[in-house]
């Protein structure tokens, strides 16, 4: 009697996962087939496009002046707007989530406001405030001040794009952690500036490396907002991306793709070095569950 | 014991200091700069605005931006469950390369995505030339702009549905195996009524992102008034015209449909947050 039940369940089981075996092989056909055709094939198609006429060519339109002029141009706009939204993140991270105070969640939604404009609406509010017939054009003109369509404008908007990305990822972050360290080291007499150095920070490195890797990501290759304010001045106002939007509309498409190969690389990079770290904090995140069981 | 020290010596200082900047720094960047859209399309009159914003070659960019965005993010709802159930489910060789490899649209400059998707589609790249003898023209025509739109859109789905589906209570699909259910049945009655929500979040941002997409569009798009030019190019067109008002009357157009759907984006999460709180 046993026995005949058992042979009755077993069956039905062996046969559904045998089908199922096939499902499951066929639904990772398609997905890694999706994965290669869309995603990866487009990457493969720069590198050959860059290197279509050799390595000395490849060489040669890399180092060109007015790409190595783009290249200089881009890391700034990147390493001013990337450390102003650092210490932004970390005042607005501490004031949130250390603190209680009205209007909160008003704050937390703000800081993601940013991402709701699209690249070239953010580019335009600049325009419409410091362009020549913006609130401050007209005085900036008699000063001789120029920010739009010159190297500050790319800055501001570069900082405008990039506003959210260490916030968002702090905030959450430090919330989980609590405030019983700080307080505890507060209690015991250390100052605001000590607290944090050496007890938020190294708690929040990870995370913070999370948000900066994304940040600056997104600095470099922006492109919308930073082709409305830019002016497209060959050697001057040209950052990475847009030279090789120019590059290609001349149809010089061997230099065009070398350029965008340099993006591309960095793009690779920044996905190994965001795995690294989410790798990292989800250690660290299980250290500390650990550590609470213990 | 700790009462006896009060409370200022507990409690953790730099709350003026840190409130200060970020409130400052917010408004400075943010909220100002914003303003001035608003500004600028109040100061124009509302027939005036009205009329910059919805003049026929403005309309066919909302029908043809619109259009695309909805397309892509139809694709992206089959593609991204699709990756999100493999990845979230199933284990097989070379799956992290897989799992990172999602996020490449997110880390590609949108200009690299551009040339690289338009130089694959063009009638002799290397996919355009086994099209090109049916007939099927991507490049430059309304089917590049949804297959830019998809690339760029497709990490949104994936990673709202991946954690789902990885959460999701294994004992309810045996349940409803046991009770004999085929696995259709339970995918259809079981699985896809739990991750409906972040699906939706997920095509929702997608279709958001799309909207404002200019980089990786412009290059497939050709870029013909009234047939393949985005609402983000046209403002660009405008500015270059300096006919800045009618740039902004767009502008606040599509920023106000992005803040609508950013609001329906927050109600769908905390939807979904409530949901998973009853349930586990």
């Amino acid at each position: 009697m046993s026995t005949s039940v058992t042979y009755a369940r077993t069956i039905p089981a062996v046969r559904s996962r045998s089908a199922s075996g096939v499902v499951r092989l066929a639904l990772i056909g398609a997905a890694v087939l999706y994965i290669g055709f869309f995603l990866l094939l487009p990457l493969a198609a720069v590198f050959v496009q860059a290197f279509e006429k050799g390595v000395k060519a490849y060489l040669a339109a890399v180092s060109e002046k007015e790409t190595l002029s783009a290249i200089r141009l881009t890391l700034l706009a990147c390493a001013i707007a990337v450390p102003l939204n650092l210490l932004f993140g970390l005042a607005a991270s501490w004031a949130i989530t250390k603190f209680n105070f009205r209007g909160k969640n008003l704050l937390i939604t703000l800081v993601d406001l940013p991402l709701a404009v699209s690249p070239v609406v953010s580019g335009l509010i600049y325009v419409l405030v410091f362009g020549l017939h913006g609130w401050f054009g007209k005085w900036l003109d008699d000063h001789d001040v120029r920010i739009i369509f010159a190297v500050p404008g790319i800055v501001l908007a570069t900082v405008f794009v990039t506003f959210p990305f260490i916030a968002r990822e702090l905030i959450p972050f430090m919330q989980s952690q609590g405030k019983e360290e700080e307080e505890a080291a507060a209690v015991l007499g250390a100052n605001g500036w000590k607290i944090f150095f050496k007890i938020t920070l190294p708690n929040i490195k990870w995370s913070l490396l999370y948000g900066v890797i994304l940040a600056s990501s997104r600095a470099v290759g922006e492109f919308g907002a930073v082709s409305v304010v830019s002016g497209h001045i060959r050697g001057q106002t040209n950052t990475l991306p847009l030279h090789v939007e120019i590059l290609y509309n001349e149809y010089n498409f061997m230099a065009a793709f070398a350029a965008a190969s340099l993006l591309t690389l960095l793009a690779v990079i920044t996905l190994i070095a965001k795995k690294i770290v989410e790798w990292k904090t989800e250690k660290q995140i299980a250290t500390s569950e650990a550590e609470e069981y213990v | 014991m700790p009462s006896i020290l009060g409370k200022r010596s507990g409690s953790v200082p730099g709350f003026g200091l840190s409130l200060g900047f970020a409130l400052t720094y917010l408004s400075l960047i943010v909220l100002l700069p914003l303003s001035a859209v608003f500004f600028k399309s109040a100061s124009m009159g509302w027939a005036h605005f009205w009329e910059a914003a919805t003049t026929p070659r403005v309309l066919a960019s909302y029908r043809l931006t619109f259009g695309a965005s909805f397309a892509a993010a139809g694709i992206n709802a089959v593609a991204g469950l699709l990756v999100g159930w493999v990845l979230a489910r199933y284990d097989f060789p070379g799956k992290r390369f897989v799992d990172a490899v999602v996020d490449l649209p997110f880390a590609l400059p949108t200009a690299v995505a551009g040339i690289a998707l338009t130089s694959l589609y063009v009638g002799n790249g290397w996919i355009g030339h086994f099209l090109q003898p049916h007939g099927i023209e991507v490049a430059f025509k309304p089917a590049g702009i949804v297959l830019a739109l998809s690339f760029v859109g497709f990490p949104f789905v994936v990673r709202s549905v991946q954690p789902v589906l990885e959460d999701l209570d294994k004992g309810l699909e045996e349940a409803a195996a046991s009770l004999g259910a085929t696995p259709w049945q339970t995918f259809r009655r079981v699985i896809f009524p739990s991750v409906l929500p972040a699906l939706l979040t997920g095509v929702a941002l997608a279709f958001a992102r799309a909207l404002g997409e200019y980089g990786s569009v412009i290059f497939i798009a050709g870029n013909m008034p009234m047939r393949t030019e985005i609402t983000s190019l046209l403002i660009i067109s405008k500015l270059e015209q300096y006919d800045y008002a009618g740039a902004t009357a767009i502008a606040v157009v599509m920023l106000v449909m992005s803040f609508l759907l950013l609001l329906g984006i927050n109600l769908l999460q905390a939807r979904i947050r409530k949901y998973q709180e009853v349930e586990f």
